[in-house]
């Protein structure tokens, strides 16, 4: 199958994108983004989570957490690629909210077939949810968890899960005797224990998960299908909050270098600093282009879409981890400081260059399929 | 060619479909003679008289300067060359000889030119019967071009030029080059002004060519001396004076930037001419061995392999994203990174290329056991010409953060 030149990003997309940007802006603007989630410097304090439900509950109320449910099970069905533009606006103003892991969790009921409607339905009523699949090495890959059911009953720990004190529902793989298995929780059904991690990132909360005897439903008895069919969405739109995160961070620093004189000229007249900051721009540029050529994969080429995406994401992640480590060493002294926003998104990219596979990790998967097994 | 089959305007499709049709039928065999692995490298007349013959067959055909009006030569077509370009590389053709005629000096001629002119230069440069070259670069005028001292002396209506250029690639075979030179020593700038200029018909009356062998052993660019060569005030381009704005024009459209789409042919395969891309990278890994494996499965060079793909998809894929508006956040950022991205990502391929072939990247293109016909040093040794011309990555760079990014000019 053929994808349209224009990557499928039509004017619904874009006015999306547009929605989201002047929304993201105009509700928590850095400052209050920094006193918000940055109030306290203290180490120790590292496991709190903070966040406006309020906020969130906004952008239920204008349909956002419903759009990539498909229309058969209430939603809206949009595109990934316009997905990927909203995602990418929630990166540039590193805006705190399960809106990723609710997309993640409906791109997996999705491909559940049937058996994930009823799961969908309550996404499309407004719920929200993330994906409870790691476990405690930090694998998600190839049927891992430490979670086991028996007869519809969880015991164990979910690892390293995403915005978890943020969300209403869970979706749990569990070892079965058949196989792999997805399970649709509540939050705070009994026996389900929230243990904070106290993290470096301060625009999200993680958690692991604790199943001590807990009923679940059942929502596919092949999750291991599942998840691989949505596995590409999910690194996709991560990769998108990667670029409009590292635009932020890129715009925010030419400014400073702009603006900071040294030697009685802006920092930014000197090439050693103007050179790299047009890497970071480069790096950023085709990051996003493999972003939205693998969000068109997915809507139009699906035969494709596994390599586009990994090649999307271990983009990404060299982009996070770049433009992050030019943002603080462009600003000088101040950006080592607490008091400077850029290590808010430096934290936000370190955490989401790891999350869902790092760069090498996607090359290995690439090259296996680009390349293959070689004697 | 999944990502080439896009929404068509009604006319790009019926024309995809001709060039279709008649590059099946027309698509030249494979030359006698060796040729270059670019139109920059060709040596003898040889070479050059079949890409020549390739060339006007296309233009014949209308494959050439498709979106230029009829009245100077071209197809009068709306966005079509890229169409025409596609199909042709996509029936792995021979590449065009005339590329600086069409790369640069066709646009500028068009942009800044009168219609006399283009009426009279521009069909002869389509058809590649007449080859063009460029007079940039001067011996004290490398990356500060506007530092060119060539100078044009007014005698009534003509003028008289005395000056070097230098790195002046197929000047040999050059009916016309494209001049920037100084009209007025007292302005930097504005003392610039462009010509169109006869060389091939001057030549030991006022021009003198000499061949420069480059790093590779080849020939393909040379110096060029003007002494009293005397030429009419009707080549001029544009005002006296605005010379810098119309170097820009051609520029601009030499880094792939420009409003007018190049045209483009390419990809025959042969034992002669050989891609610089990863497809032809992981053939080269499977085919070298690395401690008594094939190399393709050693992971470090798998990972670094990888790498190069993903950044050779994104500069493809920046190309299709630089037509969509909705997903730019300026309308020059991906067209300005075009050349540097383009030249890097050559050099890395091809040095990568080297370490993948280990101590037999000794062996160079005379060499009976030299993997890949000795081809991956000669790619990585002219992957500096890209990396050089046209504006080094150097000041690529400074104009990225100076015209996008709005920094601080560095000069």
């Amino acid at each position: 199958m053929a994808q349209p030149d224009n990557f499928g990003f039509g004017e619904e997309a874009a006015l999306l994108k547009e929605s989201a940007r002047k929304f993201f802006a105009e509700r928590l603007p850095v400052e209050q983004l920094h006193a918000l989630v940055a109030a306290d410097p203290d180490p120790e304090k590292m496991s709190e989570c903070h966040w406006k439900p309020e906020l969130w509950q906004e952008m239920v109320d204008l349909g956002w957490s419903v759009l990539a449910v498909p229309e058969s099970a209430g939603g809206i069905g949009m595109p990934v690629v316009g997905m990927a533009g909203l995602a990418e606006e929630l990166g540039r103003a590193a805006f705190p909210c399960p809106l990723l892991g609710t997309l993640n969790v409906s791109y997996v009921l999705a491909a559940c077939g049937g058996t994930g409607e009823s799961a969908l339905a309550e996404i499309a009523e407004g719920r929200s949810a993330t994906l409870a699949i790691t476990n405690g090495a930090g694998s998600w890959n190839a049927g891992d968890t430490d979670v086991a059911s028996a007869d519809g009953v969880l015991n164990g720990t979910a690892w390293f899960v995403q915005d978890a004190r943020k969300v209403d529902r869970l979706l749990v793989s569990a070892r079965s005797p058949a196989g792999l298995s997805l399970f649709w929780v509540a939050a705070d059904a009994p026996g389900v224990t929230i243990q904070p991690d106290a993290i470096v990132d301060l625009t999200r909360d993680q958690a692991h998960v604790v199943f001590d005897q807990v009923e679940a439903e059942e929502v596919s008895s092949n999750g291991l299908a599942a998840l691989n069919a949505a596995f590409p969405a999910i690194w996709t739109t991560l990769a998108a909050d990667i670029v409009g995160a590292a635009e932020w961070q890129l715009q925010t620093t030419v400014e400073y270098v702009g603006a900071r004189k040294q030697f009685e000229r802006p920092l930014g007249f000197f090439q050693a600093v103007k050179h790299p900051l047009v890497d970071v721009m480069v790096q950023i540029d085709q990051t996003k282009s493999l972003v939205y050529n693998a969000a068109c994969a997915i809507d139009t080429e699906p035969e494709r879409a596994l390599q586009y995406a990994h090649m999307a994401k271990a983009s990404a992640s060299e982009t996070a981890a770049f433009a992050s480590g030019r943002s603080v060493q462009c600003h000088g002294g101040i950006g080592f400081t607490w008091e400077c926003f850029v290590h808010l998104y430096f934290k936000r990219q370190k955490h989401s260059q790891m999350l869902w596979g790092d760069a090498a990790w996607h090359r290995a998967r690439l090259a296996e399929i680009l390349i293959g097994e070689v004697a | 060619m999944s990502d080439n089959a896009r929404k068509d305007t009604p006319e790009q499709a019926e024309f995809r479909q001709y060039c279709r049709e008649w590059l099946a039928a027309n698509r030249p065999a494979e030359p006698s003679v060796r040729l270059p692995q670019t139109a920059l490298e060709i040596m003898t007349n040889e070479q050059l008289s079949y890409l020549q013959g390739w060339q006007k067959a296309a233009y014949d055909a209308g494959l050439v300067g498709c979106d230029y009006p009829v009245a100077v030569g071209g197809g009068g077509r709306t966005d079509c060359q890229r169409v025409a370009n596609e199909e042709m590389v996509a029936a792995r053709t021979p590449y065009f000889p005339n590329i600086i005629g069409l790369g640069m000096a066709a646009p500028t001629v068009f942009y800044h030119g009168q219609e006399t002119l283009k009426e009279r230069l521009l069909p002869r440069l389509f058809s590649g019967e007449d080859i063009w070259c460029q007079g940039f670069s001067e011996p004290g005028a490398g990356s500060d071009l506007a530092s060119v001292q060539t100078f044009a002396e007014q005698r009534g209506d003509k003028w008289v030029i005395n000056g070097h250029k230098v790195w002046t690639s197929l000047a040999h075979f050059a009916e016309w080059m494209i001049l920037l030179l100084r009209t007025d020593k007292s302005h930097k700038y504005d003392g610039l002004s462009y010509f169109v200029v006869p060389v091939r018909a001057a030549l030991g009356k006022g021009v003198t060519v000499r061949p420069l062998i480059k790093i590779t052993g080849e020939t393909g660019f040379n110096e060029v001396i003007f002494d009293d060569l005397e030429v009419d005030d009707s080549y001029r381009l544009d005002e006296l004076g605005k010379g810098w704005q119309v170097a820009m024009t051609t520029l601009l459209h030499e880094r792939g930037a420009g409003e007018l789409q190049t045209p483009r042919a390419g990809g025959m395969k042969s034992k002669s001419t050989h891609a610089n891309n990863t497809p032809n990278l992981i053939e080269l890994a499977r085919n070298c061995q690395r401690d008594g494996r094939s190399a393709a499965a050693d992971p470090l060079l798998r990972d670094r392999i990888m790498q190069q793909v993903i950044r050779e998809q994104g500069l493809n894929h920046n190309q299709r994203r630089s037509r969509v508006p909705a997903l730019l956040d300026h309308p020059m950022r991906l067209a300005l990174q075009n050349k540097l991205l383009a030249s890097e990502i050559a050099q890395d391929t091809a040095a990568l290329a080297l370490e993948i072939e280990g101590a037999a990247a000794s062996l160079y293109m005379g060499d009976a056991n030299a993997p890949a016909g000795g081809q991956w040093p000669l790619c990585y040794m002219n992957s500096y010409g890209m990396t050089i011309a046209a504006g080094t990555s150097e000041v690529q760079r400074n104009i990225l953060g100076e015209r996008v990014l709005g920094l601080p000019k560095s000069k």
